[in-house]
């Protein structure tokens, strides 16, 4: 069993990651730095769920942060090629110009 | 004694299906049959399964006599089809036919009448164009008819009856191209289903009530049914009611009267089979098949015989003016009906049976010799332009004589004795018996006032139309003679074979009356009328003082007429409108039916109410979505901060709640 000062410092760097991640999301306008931010996100819940895992020291979180990456994997070739769709139609990549989906 | 043999389950299958096969021939090869340059071979076709089928219901009659009695004293047997029709919980309706005594004796008349009708019907119909179309309804219509009679429970008995309800709307707008005709045939369809309406009723509350709706099953446990007074509503009463409204509607009896004298629209042949002898007589047919539960209720016994008797009046007082020669005898068939539910309201079921069947013989001959009259007048119907053709057309005035002394009810023709025990069953209630009595003047007055005003007298048709006058083709006139024939001696009864190795029973053949043939059916008793001899006289001077006032008034001194009119005026404009049921109607379709459903239902419950709710439901939907719409930018940024806020509420709310 760890103490919980470590545990306590890598909840807290996952918090931090998670809210970076975030803040670019919604504030780049490039959509390639926005799937990074995303990534950025999913590393930070990954990031505590091996805390915890360690912690209560159990598995299961381990088990999930395989899932976890395997699912971004997918998810970051799935999104390359929407990126490069997206720069075929348009010849940009601001995020702002595909503003069709609405009512 | 006889056992029953494979053959007499099989052979009422074959009866009805024989005229199914013929209409199914003729509807899928109809154009075909056209092709022929004769094109009688439709006619002949249908002809000759109805006759077969006559043979083989005769057969099957003889033999049933002969056969052992059931539990009941009732001979009969039940063919089954070998399938079931529904079945539901305990709700059963196998495909099984009836045959007894009652159902037997329909089928001769059905069959026998229908063959002559549909020979008639060759030399009537032998111009007209489309007679493939023609036969193949009149075949339709026997096979539903042959169902209704031998169905062996009401659901079955019910499929008939609506086809001879569907056979008789296509046959009165045969001529569909006249406007009146096709009017006709709807308006027999529409007050039709009105009294369908009370039979279905009827057939849910007997299954309710009693829990069967074979008819051996409801005549066996009738009779253990607690008997119901007079204004106690039991359940006997108010299943027997219901069905009565059905027998209304398909019998033409008050207040569903109304479609049968239009019903004369339609060729003549079918006035004579379908609104005569056979269809018309389902609602008497129903009444006497459950005459064993209609004793139970003495209420429904009431009202059977008062409307029975109420329609014989009103309808031979409307035949006294009219002037079509077929409305006379639509208005007289009307009455004849109301007499025979008169006789079953009395609980003598078994007469006002053989009042049907010597109804049948008589009234089809009736209609047969107008539809010759017609045809010898080219197409005239109104009896105030005919006169004089006694001489011109012999063998048509023959006959139809033979068949207005028929139901006048002179002695020894088959109407007389029908008649008769009709009144003899009234005796026990003073003032049915007084209308009967009427009734009977009226009816022989009316009859012989057709007959002066058809036959006698000089021809007031015009010379042009004089030259025209000439009788009818042979294949009109054997079916006339044979119904004159049936009509002089149908009162006798049947000659039936003798039952063997009974003690005291005459073998060979012997003449059996209809009331006994069919009494045992209804299971009350053996319905043996106390005869008084002062009757049959009183009958029969009824019906020559009828037709004495008719041979004053038409023939001898028509003077008379004119002062004996004018100071009957208002009772004959009554009649001469009918009583204005038609108005009555009419004016209740317009002002209730029509303008309520404009006025309340269309423009209140359609136009506001429910036109209203769907609109309401589309325009909410477009408010709700112009107030949400802005919410929707299509700019992927905001969407995030809108779900990190949704996140972050739920997060919290979760932690803090």
């Amino acid at each position: 069993m760890e103490s919980p000062g470590f545990v306590h410092h890598a909840i807290l760097l996952s918090l931090v990651l998670f809210a970076l991640g975030v803040l670019g999301v919604f504030l780049r306008r490039n959509v390639i730095t926005v799937l990074m931010c995303i990534e950025l996100m999913l590393n930070g819940v990954n990031l505590a769920f091996v805390a915890f895992s360690r912690a209560h020291g159990t598995l299961d979180g381990q088990v999930l942060v395989f899932f976890v990456m395997v699912v971004a994997a997918s998810e970051a070739a799935v999104g390359l090629a929407i990126v490069i769709a997206l720069d075929r139609h348009k010849d940009t990549l601001d995020l702002d110009a595909f503003n069709l989906l609405k009512g | 004694m006889l056992e029953l043999t494979k053959l007499d389950t099989v052979l009422p299958i074959a009866v009805l299906l024989l005229p199914l096969l013929g209409f199914v021939v003729l509807a899928l090869f109809g154009d075909w049959i056209k092709r022929d340059k004769e094109e009688s071979g439709a006619g002949w076709l249908a002809c000759a399964t109805v006759l077969i089928a006559f043979g083989l219901s005769a057969w099957t009659t003889a033999r049933l006599y002969g056969l052992v009695a059931g539990p009941t004293g009732l001979r009969f047997s039940q063919p089954y089809l070998g399938f079931e029709w529904m079945e539901a919980g305990g709700f059963r309706v196998p495909f099984s036919l009836l045959v007894d005594p009652l159902s037997s004796l329909m089928t001769l008349v059905v069959t026998g009448v229908g063959a002559l009708i549909h020979i008639y019907s060759l030399g009537y119909m032998a111009h007209d164009e489309e007679r493939v179309r023609f036969f193949s309804y009149l075949n339709l219509f026997t096979f539903f008819m042959l169902l209704l009679v031998l169905g062996g429970n009401l659901p079955l008995m019910f499929v008939g009856w609506e086809g001879v309800g569907l056979c008789s709307y296509l046959l009165i707008g045969f001529w569909y191209r006249k406007d009146s005709a096709s009017a006709a045939g709807l308006k027999a369809f529409i007050v039709n289903r009105i009294g369908d309406v009370g039979l279905i009723l009827g057939m849910a509350f007997m299954f309710h009530a009693f829990g069967s709706l074979d008819l051996v099953d409801i005549a066996d446990n009738a009779g253990s049914l607690a008997p119901e007074r007079l204004w106690e509503f039991g359940p006997a009463t108010i299943a027997c009611l219901l069905l009565f409204i059905g027998a209304t509607g398909k019998s033409a009896q008050i207040p569903l009267h109304v479609w049968l004298p239009d019903a004369m629209e339609g060729p003549t042949p079918v006035s004579a089979l379908i609104h005569a002898a056979t269809m018309v007589t389902a609602g008497v047919y129903m009444v006497a098949r459950l005459g064993p539960l209609y004793h139970v209720s003495e209420t429904a016994m009431m009202t059977v015989a008062v409307v029975g008797a109420a329609t014989a009046l009103m309808a031979a007082t409307i035949a006294l003016v009219q002037t079509d020669i077929k409305r006379v005898l639509a208005y007289s068939t009307v009455s004849q009906l109301g007499y025979m539910f008169l006789a079953c309201g009395m609980g003598a079921f078994g007469v006002g049976v053989f009042h049907l069947y010597t109804h049948a013989f008589f009234k089809a001959l009736l209609f047969l010799g107008s539809g010759s009259v017609i045809h010898a007048m080219s197409g005239e119907q109104d009896m105030t332009r005919m006169g004089g053709l006694r001489t011109k057309i012999p063998w048509t005035f023959g006959t139809f004589l033979v068949g207005t002394l028929a139901i006048a009810g002179i002695p020894f023709f088959a109407g007389f004795f029908s008649k008769d025990e009709i009144l003899a069953a009234a005796l026990g209630h003073p003032v049915l018996f007084g209308i009967g009595l009427f009734t009977a003047l009226l009816t022989s007055f009316y009859m012989a006032r057709l007959v002066f005003l058809t036959f006698f007298g000089t021809f007031r048709g015009g010379d042009d139309a004089e030259h025209h006058v000439r009788e009818s083709p042979w294949l009109m006139v054997v079916p006339l003679v044979l119904l004159a024939i049936a009509s002089a001696v149908g009162g006798f009864g049947i000659p039936l074979p003798g039952r063997p190795g009974e003690l005291g029973q005459p073998e060979g053949w012997h003449l059996v009356s209809i009331p006994e043939i069919v009494g045992p059916v209804f299971r009350v008793g053996d319905g043996h009328l106390a005869h008084v001899a002062w009757l049959p006289v009183l009958a029969t001077l009824t019906a020559i003082a009828g037709i004495l006032i008719a041979y004053y008034l038409y023939l001898a001194l028509p003077g008379a007429r004119a002062s004996i009119a004018s100071s009957l005026r208002p009772a004959l404009r009554i009649f001469a409108a009918k009583y204005y049921w038609d108005d009555v109607y009419n004016a209740f379709v317009r002002r209730v039916v029509i303008d309520g459903s404009r006025a309340l239902l269309w423009e209140q419950i359609d136009a506001r109410l429910i036109d209203g709710a769907v609109n309401r439901a589309g325009s909410m939907t477009k408010a709700l979505a112009a107030t949400l719409g802005p919410l929707q930018t299509g700019l992927v940024r905001q969407y995030v901060l809108l779900i990190l806020a949704g996140a972050v509420a739920l997060l919290g709310y979760l932690l803090w709640s």
